[in-house]
């Protein structure tokens, strides 16, 4: 449970893991925070893949690291969403904010 | 109407609870043999509800979150989540997507998301007093279409 961090000279990858609610977002939000704010990356993508529940509190995890993206104009991506997932964050708007992506839709990769 | 069987239980409103009351509400509804899908919108919809009573009803203090749920005869499923926290000055407003008094990490869409996963959602409150939000779910079930 929680996340794990990958990055390269462009991009910073948080692959998030197991269930996703206010009680575990505050680890998950200051391993990702301490990451990106070091390196201030281009892009950060929010890999979604292993993640097994999540509520509004994964809402407000992404629209946290898009703001502080902002300092620096950095961009960001969710992919590998569940279709469950995928809506929610569509109910949300977050694709307003954010690039969407569901499980078996194409990342580029480096 | 009456539940068939019903269940109750009290739990801290410390954060770490908030996964066993998702379980514990969704493994006592499993009896009316819901999909995975009726057990994951269950299942959020008590995360929303609980973490509710954790942030916003006692937001300095641990306090008692109740947690009732009935299960009825036609398949519905009735979940009761009550703190005597501060209560809600506004419901309307509170209920509106995006609305919240927190901010920061808060989406402020607990609500919608409950809404958007029960048939129903009814929320009393007392400012000062508390605050009981009611939600059904009919479970179509895994048997739908076949008997
Ligand atoms: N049990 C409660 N006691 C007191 N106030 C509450 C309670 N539940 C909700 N509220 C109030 O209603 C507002 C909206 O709740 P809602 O769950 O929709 O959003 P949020 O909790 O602010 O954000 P999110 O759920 O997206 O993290 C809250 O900001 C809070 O002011
Ligand atoms: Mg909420």
């Amino acid at each position: 449970m929680g996340v794990e961090i990958l990055s390269n000279a462009l991009r910073v990858t948080a692959l998030l893991s197991g269930e996703i609610d206010h009680h575990t977002a505050a680890a998950i939000r200051m391993d990702i925070d301490s990451a990106i704010s070091a390196q201030q990356p281009k892009t950060l993508r929010l890999d979604f893949t292993e993640v097994s529940f999540m509520d509004s509190s994964a809402i407000g995890l992404v629209m946290g690291r898009y703001r502080l993206l902002q300092a620096w104009g950095g961009q960001l991506e969710v992919v590998n969403l569940s279709d469950r997932n995928y809506k929610v964050m569509k109910l949300a708007g977050m694709q307003s904010l954010c690039m969407l992506k569901r499980k078996d839709e194409e990342n580029e990769s480096d | 109407m009456k539940a068939i069987n019903q269940m109750k239980m009290t739990l801290e409103s410390r954060s770490v609870n908030e996964s066993f009351a998702r379980v514990a509400v969704s493994a006592f509804a499993a009896q009316h043999d819901p999909t995975v899908e009726e057990i994951s919108d269950i299942k959020t919809a008590v995360s929303e509800a609980v973490t509710n009573c954790i942030v916003h009803a006692y937001p300095e203090t641990v306090g008692d979150i109740y947690i009732w749920v009935g299960l009825y005869e036609n398949g519905m499923v009735r979940v009761r989540i009550k703190d005597k926290g501060c209560g809600i000055i506004n419901i309307k407003q509170a209920m509106e997507p995006l609305f919240t008094t927190l901010g920061g990490e808060r989406a402020g869409l607990g609500f919608a998301v409950m809404e958007s996963f029960m048939d129903k959602v009814r929320v009393r409150s007392t400012p000062g007093k508390g605050t009981t939000v009611t939600m059904d779910k009919l479970i179509k079930g895994r048997c739908d279409g076949q008997g």
